[in-house]
């Protein structure tokens, strides 16, 4: 992991982001999301490099990294759930869906199967409360399923059916 | 049929065509004709057309818009910044994702509309990290707009010129607060910061800037259009114009309403919600979000959907996130999480909000898991009592707020949860 370096396709593209702000350090989120779109997660180097491109403290971007959710310092996986479990969702049966993915996957809060494919985290209000209860697929909403749906999907894509997601993301 | 009569609609009255999400669609339902009108207009009389439309900020504070645009000074020499608060993160709200998704340009006229009227020639749109769907939506409607010359150099062949970047949130609630906001677009931590100085006054990078939000600055484009007192004839006397209602919970037809501010819940319940889920027995509203503190059954069957009558039940509009709860719901549990998510956002700058969000949360979740003791409900009380006006921003009121509302109005609910689990 010593060269860490963004593609050079990424390179342009965080080059493009910069000029956009009145300071290098203001493209940071952006900036986070191209290595961690290409990185997967954020490791200590990684946030090093781009504290160099962006002109920073190492330190900064470690604690901007650490104070955004969205930011993942671990491998989330292929697949990573988000359910909702706040008020209205949870009233709606989120903790039935998080039963769900438990017995079909075996996970809990933030755990990860053991074969590193598929996790799962709880979320706060998505912002799509009429639909409840709320998941997404990697940070994609799924349309609204019921708890037999959501188990058939699940069986599928443990089967290596990829082609199901389309189905279920909305 | 809906409540308001689909032609007196102000933001949703198109929302159903097919085409409106894309500029040519826009065009042909009217669009920019607002803004070919308001860039004629001396700023200042485009903030007089605002400020006699009475309308006030969308984004849950309730500020009068006209007036926060007269306090950006514009003799600084510095330039001056337009931002569009997208960040809806208040649990139980979902308007702003709507109209991002559906009418992407209303938000975009109406911003160049506002950068004009407060003399900003660069604005930024500071949308959730977890709208990923309405910010490519808005990352292409950005571009035709550039392209059809309604952004960027000499907008409309005026001489007026405005930069509009998307930027993307990364998952953190405080980023909502409006100096959170412009801290997050500094690239730091989303903290709040002390005010004064008022964002209007030294905001992103030191720098006048203006806060909006996304459903404030989509109005605007009917304003100019219509003129502010064709708007102030809706609503009432002190809360003019429409609103959008995220209606959610319990009821048969959740989804966005928008109703003349003043008119009655029950009819956003029954008449647009379609009543209550299985003829389930309603036992509480939270009107605005979950800050907002809960009414009672009683007290929804007298309620107007205005800032004035709202208030007179000790509770709030926010941000227009109206949840409702039936008779076989706990609110010990609804609380629990509401504790539990204030607690988890709290960006941990001031004690009070710090220590005083994990004490309501604890408290809680012990209450809930039959561990409560008579003291708690004084203990939470308290706590509550002195996380209110005492901190940078308004997240530690936002967490004390339903705390103290819920134990007020159902105190029986709660003193027969203690020693039972939830
Ligand atoms: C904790 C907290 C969270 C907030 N979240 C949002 C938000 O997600 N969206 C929003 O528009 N305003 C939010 N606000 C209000 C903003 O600070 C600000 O008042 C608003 O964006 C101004 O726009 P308006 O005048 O058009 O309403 C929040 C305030 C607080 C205290
Ligand atoms: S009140 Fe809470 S969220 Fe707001 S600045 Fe203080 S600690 Fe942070
Ligand atoms: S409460 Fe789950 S999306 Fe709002």
């Amino acid at each position: 992991m010593t060269d860490i370096a963004f593609t050079p396709d990424r390179l342009e593209q965080c080059q493009k982001l910069v000029k956009k702000y009145e300071k290098p350090q203001c493209a940071l989120l952006p900036v986070l999301y191209l290595a961690q779109d290409q990185y997967k997660y954020l490791t200590l180097p990684v946030m090093a490099y781009v504290a160099k491109l962006l002109e920073m403290p190492t330190g900064k971007v470690v604690d901007a990294v650490s104070f955004y959710s969205m930011f993942k310092r671990e491998d989330p996986g292929k697949f990573c759930f988000q359910i909702c479990h706040n008020v209205t969702c949870r009233m709606m049966g989120a903790e039935k869906m998080m039963a769900v993915a438990k017995e079909e996957l075996g996970v809990g809060k933030k755990v990860t199967t053991e074969d590193g494919r598929f996790s799962f985290e709880t979320v706060e209000c998505l912002g799509s409360c009429d639909n409840a209860p709320v998941l997404q697929l990697n940070n994609e909403f799924l349309k609204p399923i019921n708890e037999e749906g959501f188990r058939d999907f699940l069986k599928k894509l443990k089967q290596g059916n990829e082609a199901s997601i389309s189905e279920v993301l909305s | 049929m809906s409540v308001l009569a689909q032609e007196r609609k102000i933001l949703l009255k198109h929302i159903a065509e097919p085409d409106l999400g894309t500029l040519k669609g826009y065009e042909r339902l009217g669009g920019y004709q607002a803004l070919k009108k308001a860039l004629t207009m001396a700023p200042t009389a485009v903030i007089e057309e605002v400020k006699v439309s009475g309308i006030r900020g969308r984004g849950g504070a309730g500020f009068p818009t006209g007036m926060k645009w007269s306090f950006v000074p514009q003799n600084t020499g510095k330039p001056i910044y337009l931002l569009c608060n997208a960040d809806e993160s208040e649990p139980g709200c979902f308007k702003d994702k709507l109209l991002l998704e559906k009418n992407p340009f209303a938000l975009l006229e109406g911003i160049a509309i506002a950068a004009h009227a407060v003399g900003s020639k660069k604005s930024y749109i500071y949308i959730r990290g977890e709208y990923a769907k309405a910010a490519r939506i808005l990352e292409k409607a950005i571009a035709e707009a550039y392209q059809a010359g309604y952004l960027g150099q000499k907008v409309m062949g005026s001489a007026f010129s405005v930069d509009l970047v998307l930027h993307r949130g990364a998952g953190a609630y405080i980023c909502g607060e409006e100096t959170g906001l412009i801290s997050s677009l500094e690239g730091k931590k989303g903290q709040p910061k002390l005010k004064p100085p008022f964002p209007a006054v030294s905001g992103y990078l030191g720098c006048p800037t203006v806060v909006n939000n996304v459903e404030t600055l989509s109005t605007l484009p009917w304003i100019l259009q219509n003129s502010g007192a064709a708007y102030a004839k809706y609503g009432t006397e002190k809360s003019t114009g429409t609103r959008l209602f995220c209606l959610s919970g319990w009821v048969n037809k959740p989804g966005v309403y928008e109703l003349e501010l003043g008119t009655p819940l029950v009819d956003l319940i029954e008449k647009e919600g379609g009543g209550m889920k299985d003829g389930a027995k309603l036992k509480a509203v939270i009107p605005g979000g979950s800050s907002t503190p809960p009414l009672t059954a009683a007290e929804v069957a007298e309620a107007r959907l205005d800032f004035e009558s709202i208030g007179k039940f000790g509770s709030f509009l926010g941000a227009g996130g109206v949840i409702v709860i039936p008779e076989h719901v706990s609110l010990v549990g609804i609380l629990e999480t509401i504790a539990e998510f204030y607690w988890d956002e709290s960006c941990g700058q001031c004690t009070p909000c710090r220590e005083g969000t994990g004490w309501l949360y604890k408290i809680m979740k012990m209450i809930a898991d039959g561990q409560g003791k008579k003291s708690d409900i004084a203990d939470l009380n308290k706590t509550a009592n002195l996380m209110m006006g005492t901190t940078i921003c308004a997240l530690s009121d936002a967490a004390a707020m339903p705390v103290l509302g819920f134990l007020k109005k159902f105190p029986q609910e709660f003193e027969a949860a203690l020693g039972t689990p939830h």
